[in-house]
């Protein structure tokens, strides 16, 4: 069991409130999660007494602020179970580090008539690079589509592998609407099997569940520090060591290069060649301290705490006279995120309703049209929690869905 | 404003109930329209008969602030001469809905049925009337209204 009463003291924002005098109840962790004040203090603390670009002056200050940047990458590579430090990139989000992937990988590789599978349940961060890098190649895009229970229709995996023209398998490891836990390692020994490349879209996995990527087998891996626990504008690209030598540089600059004449550029080593610029040195740094946090906690417990509050409220919400629920019901195949319809009340209306009993859900297509035309909404409300969300919260929560269908006389 | 105060009964039975909902077959100005931010949906089709709207119909998918506010709209306009439905404001929107004091968030919900119209009759200024000095006018205030 997790120390929940020791968890949400290191939270600042979870003190203060809402609409006048309403403790804030946050269900919004699937778009972002709240920060702990280790995490804050590792930024300030950056500011405060080392800031300092880095790889190049050879002052004191630069060199701490190296340390501090490349010791982050260390945590990674250990937190993830990478093989080695150069395969990981710092990039500003999952949805740059899947472009980067789209623009150099892609770009090389994918020709005429080739196809990408991507799946219905993905954000667009993992459709639209695959739909600009298939229109400009004149390849195709499929889809694996979702069965009524949010899980993934693998047949239809099998189908775009037996035309042998498939290049890329990209899909999310846990969809950030259903909350369905895709099984990856099936998917990924399928296309290994073809030799056909995979990419992870990890942005909801990694901050909930326990990730080995030895184990995993995947070619690229995808992932944003700011849903879990750490600042905004700091994600990971990893990728195959072969793979990310064999890839064109994604941004020209500074720090990427080893020497630059007039007319010819040579490349720096892995992994600076991809990235270009000054980076985001403080949020790198901060993204240490909420792997730490993690750490601390351990993936494990992560996973328990947010499996049994997931249960909890699932029986609770299940009972509500009028509910739709979406995505799997067993809590061993969904993370703790639960999208719903209450009558024909609107998500958007819905929303605001609890929002002034102080809870926090997102409303609306969750940047997954795609998905939402295949459950035939226009939208769906979604409630998504973390480490330091409790039942007495879901209690709440479920209590203001009571008031929203009277309002609504429902 | 609290819920309470913008889910009110005439709310509720616009959105439930809406007037004036469906299309037209041979509309002299049809505009769609979408936001972006939360996929709301809508489509209005206008007649237009000696300078004034002899019928308008409206489609569409959203919150019940969007949905009202399309279909309350329309009942403004029906049998308006052109030149009023052109002066409609933002205020008048709020007005007829009785709703003041939206977020910066909802207050889009309240909006887009004013936007559609006014990009509709955006087009039909600047196609049918060939008149671009009013096109433009309106074109600047259906992209204030966001």
């Amino acid at each position: 069991m997790i120390q929940i009463e020791n968890i949400r003291k290191d939270f600042p924002i979870l003190k203060r409130k809402v609409h006048k005098d309403k403790d804030l109840i946050y269900f919004d962790n699937a778009a972002t999660t709240q920060k702990p004040i280790q995490v804050i203090d590792a930024i300030s603390n950056y500011y405060l007494n080392y800031n300092s670009n880095i790889h190049r002056a050879v002052h004191e200050l630069a060199e701490e602020a190296t340390m501090a940047y490349e010791n982050t990458r260390d945590k990674i590579v250990k937190f993830i179970n990478a093989k080695s430090r150069e395969e990981i990139v710092f990039v500003r989000g999952t949805t740059e580090a899947i472009n980067l992937v789209a623009y150099t990988w892609g770009r090389q590789n994918v020709n005429k008539d080739d196809i990408i599978v991507t799946t219905e349940y993905e954000h667009h961060s993992n459709i639209v690079p695959w739909q600009l890098l298939t229109k400009e190649k004149g390849a195709k895009l499929e889809y694996i589509g979702v069965d009524d229970n949010g899980e993934l229709l693998l047949d239809q995996l099998d189908k775009y592998l037996e035309t042998g023209r498939v290049k890329l398998v990209a899909f999310s490891q846990m969809s950030n609407v259903l909350g369905t836990i895709t099984d990856s390692e099936e998917i990924i020994r399928r296309c290994k099997k073809k030799g056909v490349r995979v990419l992870v879209d990890a942005a909801q996995s990694v901050p909930h569940l326990k990730v080995d990527l030895q184990k995993l087998d995947c070619d690229f891996f995808a992932f944003s520090a700011h849903k879990m626990l750490g600042p905004t504008g700091v994600g990971i690209l990893w990728a195959r060591k072969e793979l990310l030598e064999g890839m064109v540089p994604f941004n020209g600059g500074g720090d990427m290069i080893r020497e630059v004449h007039k007319y010819e550029t040579s490349w720096n080593d892995l992994p600076y060649k991809f990235e270009a610029g000054t980076p985001n040195i403080a949020d790198v740094v901060g993204f240490a301290a909420a792997i730490d946090y993690l750490e601390r906690i351990g993936m494990d417990k992560v996973r328990e705490h947010e499996m049994e509050i997931t249960k909890y409220a699932l029986d609770k919400i299940s009972q509500i006279k009028g509910i739709k629920l979406y995505g799997p019901m067993d809590v061993a195949k969904r993370g703790g995120v639960i999208s719903f319809n209450l009558g024909d009340i609107h998500p958007h209306d819905l929303a605001t309703i609890i929002d002034e009993d102080g809870v926090a859900i997102r409303s609306g297509h969750h940047c997954a049209q795609v998905l939402m035309e295949r459950l035939d909404v226009s939208a769906t409300s979604r409630a998504s929690f973390y480490i330091y969300n409790t039942k007495d919260e879901v209690d709440v929560f479920i209590k203001s869905l009571y008031r929203a269908k009277e309002l609504f006389r429902l | 404003m609290s819920s309470a105060d913008i889910y009110r009964e005439i709310i509720l039975d616009y959105y439930r109930n809406p007037r004036n909902y469906g299309k037209l077959t041979n509309p002299d100005i049809a505009q769609r329209d979408s936001n972006p931010l939360c996929g709301d949906e809508l489509e209005m089709h206008l007649n237009i008969k000696e300078s004034k709207v002899v019928d308008v119909k409206f489609t569409g998918k959203g919150c019940a602030i969007s949905q009202a506010s399309a279909s309350m709209l329309t009942e403004l306009i029906m049998g308006k001469n052109f030149e009023e439905v052109k002066k409609l404001s933002k205020e008048d929107i709020l007005d007829n809905l009785g709703l003041h004091d939206l977020g910066p968030a909802r207050i889009k919900c309240a909006l887009l049925s004013l936007k559609v119209l006014k990009s509709g009759l955006y087009s039909y200024l600047l196609e049918k009337l060939k008149d671009t000095e009013s096109a433009d006018k309106i074109k600047e205030e259906a992209s204030g209204l966001y």
